[in-house]
């Protein structure tokens, strides 16, 4: 309530108009909420409200075992979603020594890549769709469609896939994953090009996105931003070079950093990676090891008493699972750090002196999930 | 020199325009690129993935059979209490009281298609179906019973 | 031989005829709003379905296809929902502009109509200063918006229509530069001499370098004058929901997309009368066989072809290019094409001058 009337003071007395951005608004993809302070067309005070969508995701899982609270993950981070139960499934695999056979390795680090590509395309769609470019949404879901279908068939189902299991994964792959992932990168290999011809090429996209929303390298670190956003500040921080897990540290890729600091080095990251995605699948689709898909487990798991913490590189930054176990068959406590809740703070920052249009696109650039915030 | 950059800014721009141009005509003219799939048209032939999951069910075999024991391993692995088994006695030709289910209730409306019943059971007695057109007019309906009337567990199931 | 001008000239006689000149004149008005409002209607079904077909096969999408056959009466179906929806009017708004604003940008496209020349001797007013009529009366159209953006009482209203007005009267200037250019070389404000003067060659074939600069400023300029994306600050619905018309709903509402479409139609047929020849069919020198061949065809075609390949060119635009920001639109105007069409205009100047156009 004080808020309210603060808001309304400020309206009134100096001349700065104040506008709700949400929680229903095209540009936030959700319902998350900004109240914009405005000068004219310039952005004073930027306050995001959150927890719209707050399903207090922890605290249920204080009350599922260590199997069940795998599958609440995918509701976090939906575009991430097999990323954000291979870290669960790290913390829990950590407290209970387990080997993770190689065939499961590979294909939990193949998943990885393709939810990565899928999260990826699914941004440049709507990155696209918030400058005002509504084609280039229709043809990344084209490709995205072909990861989709890709997990339908091993896993099941296309958003909230559940398929990583303390041990390994759920079920084998299904037999034509192979041929079918090597369909879908030869496809989205010839479209690429198509890509950078309808968006990145394009003289308004880059007058729209160079200079605009700075983040330092100092800001990106002091407000713990990390992932592609982070990245495109120059801060390495990419956990799969920097604390591998999985079979990330065999593996030949890059970690795509740039010191633009503003929305196109976003971009560029973001693009970049995705390339570097279908190298690494590239590397391990002809070498899936035959054997166990998953380790043998006891039928109800218990973690000795401790704190286990595990972190991933979503394909938003990095998620840090922390369990807190007592001993039991639940946790006692379980956090989560997720990256959309640093990246959404540092939004101010970006923001702050640019123009509404530029607020849509660094929104765009940030790529927020606002359920990876709320939880 | 000034101009010269000015003047190349602006055809770097137009060239940049033309590409873009260049690509959604291409895909202008070709109507074969299109990737729509008409849904309710198409459902003749639609494949859906052998493993997608619809709904929970439980087969019956042409004696109205089933595999399910009752043993509440699937209630146990369900996230979210989706899966409620209501056990009866029943008395076996030898006159000895045997569990069995007498209601399999299954709430569509709160599974979340996890598939940890179907992985937990021991007899395989549920698997997941492909039918996903779920929309009924009245949620009570979302409650299912999945053990059709009459039926019973298979023989050397245990 | 069966023409346009025939069948005007001779109802014409008939009412003088029948009736006082007086009366003639009051029924040939009401003929003619009948005419026009039944181009409107047109144009608004026409134009949408075309805008949605055009943009669902740049996105690889089927569009419309349920109503009707390839779903061509898609439209009609929608205009049938949008009448019977309620016209709501929120409660803070300033209720009489708010009601008046989308009639008076529907009026203003109507006014613009009156000077163009459909066909030959198809045409409402031949008026002396046509040109400037039409640039004059459809500047107009930004009151309404502004209106529109101001009486909703929101603030993402006020933002669209402030946009828009920054806009329309920024790009005004470029368009009205560049049909200077044409008025150079044809020596003459009237619609129907413009068109008479492209009987040996369209004007973007005879006034070359000039004539083609001009006609690229003016297609850049026309799409920013209609609203229209990459120019469609007014709306930007992923900045501002949709912009000035965010409060409207019903009729209303439609009176507002009539009218975007109306405009882009009217833009797009003063490109084609000023750079394509308007019903003018297409003609190299004098008389000589392809000239024959291609009178063949009425002039009503030639004009509703080229203003719908001109639509076709500006609903190509917004299904490729992203949204600018509003500080570069105006520095696209004022430090682009402002200059350059002055430019131009000394150019063409020079041109027209010393005679050097075909």
């Amino acid at each position: 309530m004080y808020r309210q009337s603060e808001i309304l003071d400020r309206s009134g007395h100096d001349g700065y108009m104040v506008i709700n951005v949400g929680p229903q608004h095209p540009a936030t993809h959700g319902v998350l909420h900004f109240v914009i302070t405005l000068n004219g067309e310039t952005i004073i005070k930027l306050e995001p409200h959150i927890g719209y969508i707050h399903r207090s995701i922890e605290k249920m899982c204080e009350s599922l075992n260590y199997r069940q609270f795998v599958y609440t993950t995918s509701r976090m981070d939906y575009l991430s979603s097999h990323i954000n139960n291979h870290a669960c499934c790290l913390a829990v695999e950590k407290g209970l020594e387990l080997e993770i056979p190689p065939r499961a390795q590979i294909i939990r680090i193949l998943m990885d890549e393709l939810t990565r590509l899928a999260s990826h395309q699914l941004w440049w769609g709507s990155m696209a769709m918030d400058i005002g470019a509504l084609t280039p949404f229709f043809h990344a879901f084209r490709e995205r469609e072909m990861i989709t279908d890709i997990f339908e068939d091993t896993c099941g189902t296309r958003l909230t896939m559940n398929y990583m299991v303390p041990g390994g994964v759920m079920a084998d792959l299904h037999p034509d994953f192979q041929q079918k992932v090597k369909v879908f990168l030869k496809q989205f290999q010839e479209k690429l090009p198509e890509y950078d011809e309808l968006v990145t090429g394009n003289i308004i996209f880059q007058n729209r996105t160079k200079g605009v929303g700075i983040l330092s390298k100092e800001d990106a670190i002091s407000y713990g931003v990390s992932g592609p956003t982070a990245r495109a500040s120059g801060v390495s921080c990419d956990v799969r070079k920097l604390y591998p897990y999985g079979v990330y540290d065999k593996l030949d890729f890059k970690e795509i950093t740039d010191t633009g600091c503003d929305t196109w080095a976003r971009y560029i990251v973001r693009m970049e990676e995705m390339r570097q995605s279908i190298h690494i699948i590239e590397q391990l689709i002809d070498n899936i090891p035959d054997g166990d898909f998953q380790a043998k487990t006891k039928a109800v798991l218990k973690l000795p008493k401790g704190e286990y913490y595990s972190r991933v590189e979503t394909a938003r930054g990095e998620l840090g699972v922390y369990i807190v176990s007592e001993g039991g068959t639940t946790p006692y406590r379980i956090k989560f750090r997720s990256p959309g809740f640093s990246n959404l703070s540092a939004m101010e920052t970006m923001v702050k002196g640019g123009k509404i249009g530029d607020f849509v696109a660094v929104m765009g650039s940030v790529d927020l999930v606002i359920p990876d915030i709320d939880r | 020199m000034f101009v010269t950059q000015y003047i190349k800014d602006v055809f770097g721009a137009i060239k940049s325009l033309g590409i873009g141009m260049r690509r959604t005509l291409w895909y202008f003219v070709r109507p074969k690129e299109i990737i729509t799939q008409q849904y309710p048209d198409n459902k003749d032939t639609l494949v859906l993935a052998e493993r997608f999951r619809g709904e929970v069910v439980m087969p019956h075999d042409e004696n109205n059979e089933h595999a399910c024991t009752g043993c509440t391993a699937c209630e146990l692995a369900c996230p979210n209490g989706s899966i409620k088994i209501v056990t009866k006695f029943d008395i076996t030709p030898e006159g000895k009281r045997k569990k069995a289910i007498d209601q399999f209730v299954y709430r569509l409306d709160m599974c979340t298609m996890c598939n940890m019943c179907v992985v937990a059971c021991p007899s395989d007695a549920i698997i997941m179906a492909n039918d996903f057109e779920h929309s009924v007019y009245d949620r009570t309906r979302l409650t299912k019973i999945l053990n059709k009337p009459g039926s019973k567990v298979r023989d050397g199931i245990e | 031989m069966w023409s346009l001008e025939n069948i005007t000239k001779s109802v014409d006689s008939w009412l003088n005829l029948q009736f006082s000149p007086t009366i003639a004149f009051l029924i040939e008005a009401v003929i003619i709003m009948v005419l026009v409002i039944g181009l409107f209607a047109f144009l608004g079904l026409v134009l949408v379905y075309m805008e949605r077909k055009v943009s669902s096969f740049m996105q690889i999408r089927l569009g419309p296809n349920r109503v009707g056959p390839m779903g061509i009466f898609q439209t009609a179906a929608d205009t049938l929902k949008l009448i019977v929806k309620e016209g709501f009017t929120p409660n803070n708004v300033d209720k009489f502009l708010f009601n008046l604003a989308p009639f008076i940008v529907m009026v203003v496209a109507m006014v613009v109509l009156a000077p163009f020349a459909f066909s030959k001797g198809f045409q409402i007013w031949d008026v002396n200063v046509g040109i400037f009529f039409i640039t004059a009366v459809s500047s107009l159209g930004v009151i309404g918006i502004l209106t529109a953006g101001w009486s909703s009482n929101n603030k993402y209203s006020l933002l669209g229509a402030m946009r828009s007005g920054a806009q329309i009267v920024s790009y005004e200037l470029s368009a009205g530069l560049t049909i200077l250019v044409i008025v150079m070389l044809t020596g003459s404000l009237r619609i129907s001499d413009i068109i008479n003067a492209q009987a040996d060659g369209w004007w973007i074939f005879k006034g070359h370098i000039p004539a083609i600069i001009a006609f690229v400023i003016y297609i850049i300029a026309a799409t920013a004058e209609t609203n229209r994306a990459p120019f469609d600050m007014a709306e930007a619905e992923s900045e501002l929901t949709a912009g000035f018309h965010t409060e409207y709903s019903g009729m209303k509402f439609a009176l507002f997309f009539l009218a975007e479409y109306a405009n882009v139609f009217i833009v797009c047929a003063i490109g084609a009368t000023l750079f394509l020849g308007g019903w003018m069919p297409l003609h190299f020198g004098e008389n000589n066989w392809f000239n024959t061949i291609m009178d063949y065809i009425p002039g009503i075609v030639w004009f509703f072809g080229k203003a719908f390949f001109l639509i076709f060119v500006i609903m190509w635009f917004r299904w490729t290019f992203p949204r600018l920001r509003i500080d570069q639109l105006l520095n696209l105007e004022w430090k682009y094409l402002l200059p350059i069409s002055l430019f131009n205009l000394l150019l063409a100047t020079v041109i027209a001058i010393t005679g050097w156009h075909f």
